[in-house]
């Protein structure tokens, strides 16, 4: 108890100093003529589902609720955003090769139904952001479907 | 008793925000460490110009053998596939992958060009994949893989008599791949499932 003591307010202030530590912030002010929704003229409730549980880490632009503000939640996100977008990046989808479009729909098809995407650690902290079974089938329907169309 | 609950939290955030910091520490490491790789296989691949220096249409030479090198690695992955070998599968991921991303298409037409690079950047990844999956992960990738190959000895042509095979159990409609020999040995579930597959066509 008394360790606790000594080391929760150190604790406390080096989570207060590690705030002002400056990151990198993922946002853009338009949405780009290459984004998936809109290239793809995808449903509106897909389109939301997408931006709530994907679009954070796989596009360029993360919406910041204060607790993805706050360190070291931030960092932990910075790092998954930079991750991310390398894979796959939904706002230059359509500067992909078709080849590519067809590889990287296999991939979302895929870690959506063995559950790997949204990652757990981010829907720990983002609840929202996890499917329900529907949404989830709905997504993997809508992905398959998109991927048939293109061949 | 909150106050231990409050405290205890705050360690565990502490904790957390550190093993981020740690985790990015040894990716760059091996970022590096890919980068010397790749140096490596450059050396390699100079020593194969040298040793066939003899013949004089270097050009189409240099062609071949880069075509050659892809199937050479991806027969090694097949093969740790085979066997089931998680390490050996990636390292002949990683192999690959240099392979591919020291592949120079200028000796191709314009047209052949566009789609080798498009074969190239996407085979690329999945290689990286396989290099950095579980044994799982890394036929999900060989599966995607195959049909980049298949469709890259299509423009560059191949020497080697090859066997595409296919074997209907595998996930997302079966699984395709490419062998040197007319016998099956399945890729996609090695023991489990050694025989299980047909030959669908042969290339050359």
């Amino acid at each position: 108890m008394k360790i606790l003591k000594i080391i929760a307010p150190i604790l406390l202030v080096a989570l207060l100093g590690i705030q002002f530590i400056p990151t990198t912030r993922n946002q853009s002010e338009f949405v780009p003529k290459t984004d998936f929704i809109k290239v793809n003229n995808t449903p509106d409730n897909i389109g939301k589902l997408l931006q709530v549980a994907c679009y954070d880490c796989h596009s360029n632009n993360t919406a910041y609720p204060w607790y993805n503000k706050v360190q070291p939640v931030a960092w932990f996100l910075e790092d998954h955003i930079k991750e991310g977008k390398k894979e796959l990046n939904f706002s230059e989808w359509d500067d992909y090769s078709s080849r590519r479009k067809n590889s990287k729909l296999k991939s979302i098809i895929r870690q959506i139904e063995d559950n790997e995407m949204p990652l757990f650690s981010y829907t720990l902290i983002h609840r929202d952001a996890g499917f329900s079974d529907v949404e989830k089938a709905e997504v993997i329907e809508y992905m398959k479907w998109l991927k048939d169309s293109l061949q | 008793m909150k106050k231990v609950n409050v405290t205890t939290m705050m360690i565990a955030v502490a904790v957390l925000g550190l093993t981020v910091i740690s985790c990015k520490d040894e990716k760059t490491e091996h970022t590096e460490e890919a980068g010397m790789h790749s140096e490596m296989n450059h050396e390699k691949g100079m020593d194969h110009d040298n040793m066939s220096a003899s013949n004089t249409g270097m050009d189409s030479n240099t062609q071949n053998l880069q075509a050659k090198q892809v199937l050479t690695d991806y027969m090694t992955l097949k093969d740790a596939l085979v066997a089931t070998d998680e390490k050996a599968a990636a390292d002949a991921g990683k192999q690959l992958q240099n392979t591919l991303q020291s592949f120079d298409v200028s000796n191709f037409t314009t047209e052949q060009q566009t789609e080798l690079k498009d074969i190239i950047e996407v085979a690329t990844e999945h290689a990286e994949h396989i290099s950095r999956s579980d044994v799982a992960h890394q036929r999900e990738h060989f599966q995607m893989l195959t049909k980049d190959v298949t469709d890259m000895v299509a423009i560059t042509g191949t020497e080697n008599t090859l066997y595409q095979q296919f074997c209907p159990m595998y996930a997302d409609g079966g699984g395709a791949w490419l062998s040197m020999e007319r016998e099956i040995k399945n890729p996609y579930f090695g023991s489990k499932m050694m025989k299980c597959g047909k030959v669908k066509k042969e290339i050359n």
